[in-house]
């Protein structure tokens, strides 16, 4: 849960104005203007180097355990990823990890 | 053979019908998620329009949810959409002559989805005219963006129904696992992935949830350096 008196709306808005900006960036500066090449080779690893790092810890220590290590969600989180890199698709890894999840949390009471 | 706005736009919309089935249950799960983390039905919306980009809305909620700063949350949410950067700029040479209108409207719906099928029939067809360009644009848009609005609204209406013992705490690392696995598609990919779980397990004492942003600082570098390393020794 989000805990009441959480600032929602700044979010909201500084992230829709943010994103936003990123958008339009180069478009509205109109022209054939290019990235310098190192910039561009930083971009192509933002969200793989973003979105680990937020998951991570969730995998390892998730906080509907309090912290401890749990069997249930490391298989679904092992799984997602697997069938994710093996089948390049997204929606089959959502569904295998969310079956494997659901299942053990079922069989493991 | 010339393709005329209006025929470019119907293969937008040819083209970008297939991704209404991955972006339908990515809203359906954000309304489902944010609803089950106490987000108004208002609130849950205002996301998905004002933003339109899941993965940093799925990173918001959760950051809201550790209790990290405001600034923070929006800091490392944004950080997951500087590669929105990136699609203007590589889009900027075919549509930078559109009036200004037609670029911030193409700037508000450009999404993973429509910005990878649009990159890819401009290089096919350099020389389309600039208006044949952006129908197509807006042809690719049309199945996508609205489901997006459609399903998070659909899951928003859901979610209050569900009762919240139902493990959705693990929705968004299942959700971020199967949205970067099929990113790995090259080594400094996999090596920039690998090093931003790692770092964000060594600084995890950092105070207000900071070990995520110096951990995809530390991944951008070394994956960046690994391409050209690795491209240096192919090369020799």
């Amino acid at each position: 849960m989000i805990p009441d008196g959480t600032p929602i709306w700044p979010v909201i808005i500084l992230l829709g104005i943010g994103t936003f900006f990123f958008r339009f960036s180069f478009l509205a500066l109109v022209g054939e203007r290019e990235l310098p090449e190192w910039v561009l080779r930083h971009l192509r690893y933002t969200a793989v180097a973003v979105m680990p790092a937020l998951i991570t810890p969730l995998v390892f220590f998730p906080p509907a355990t309090n912290g401890e290590l749990d069997p249930a969600r490391l298989a679904a989180a092992a799984v997602t990823l697997g069938v994710g890199v093996t089948t390049k698709n997204v929606l089959w890894a959502v569904i295998s990890g969310a079956a494997t999840l659901y299942g053990l949390l079922w069989l493991l009471g | 053979m010339s393709t005329t706005a209006k025929s470019a736009f119907w293969q937008g919309v040819r083209d970008g019908f297939p991704f209404m089935l991955v972006v339908a249950p990515f809203g359906l799960l954000f309304g489902v998620v944010g609803s089950e983390a106490g987000l108004s039905l208002l609130e849950v919306m205002s996301f998905s329009v004002l933003v339109i980009a899941g993965s940093a809305q799925f990173t918001a909620v959760q950051l809201m949810i550790e209790e990290a700063p405001t600034i923070i949350v929006v800091l490392t949410a944004l950080a997951v959409n500087l590669r929105m950067a990136m699609y203007s700029a590589s889009l900027a040479p075919h549509l930078g002559r559109a009036p200004i209108w037609q670029r911030a409207v193409i700037a508000y719906f450009m999404v993973d989805q429509t910005y990878a099928l649009s990159q890819t029939k401009y290089d096919e067809n350099p020389s389309w005219p600039i208006s044949t360009k952006v129908s197509y644009f807006i042809g690719a848009m049309a199945p996508v963006c609205p489901f997006w609005y459609i399903a998070t609204l659909l899951g928003a209406v859901i979610g209050s129904a569900i009762p919240p013992e139902y493990a959705l705490d693990f929705a968004i690392p299942i959700t971020f696992l199967a949205l970067v696995a099929p990113a790995l598609r090259t080594l400094p990919h996999v090596i920039a992935a690998f090093v931003s779980g790692v770092m964000a397990l060594v600084f995890i004492g950092l105070p207000f949830s900071l070990n995520i942003i110096v951990a995809a600082i530390i991944a951008m570098l070394v994956g960046a350096q690994a391409e050209v390393f690795l491209s240096k020794r192919t090369s020799t």
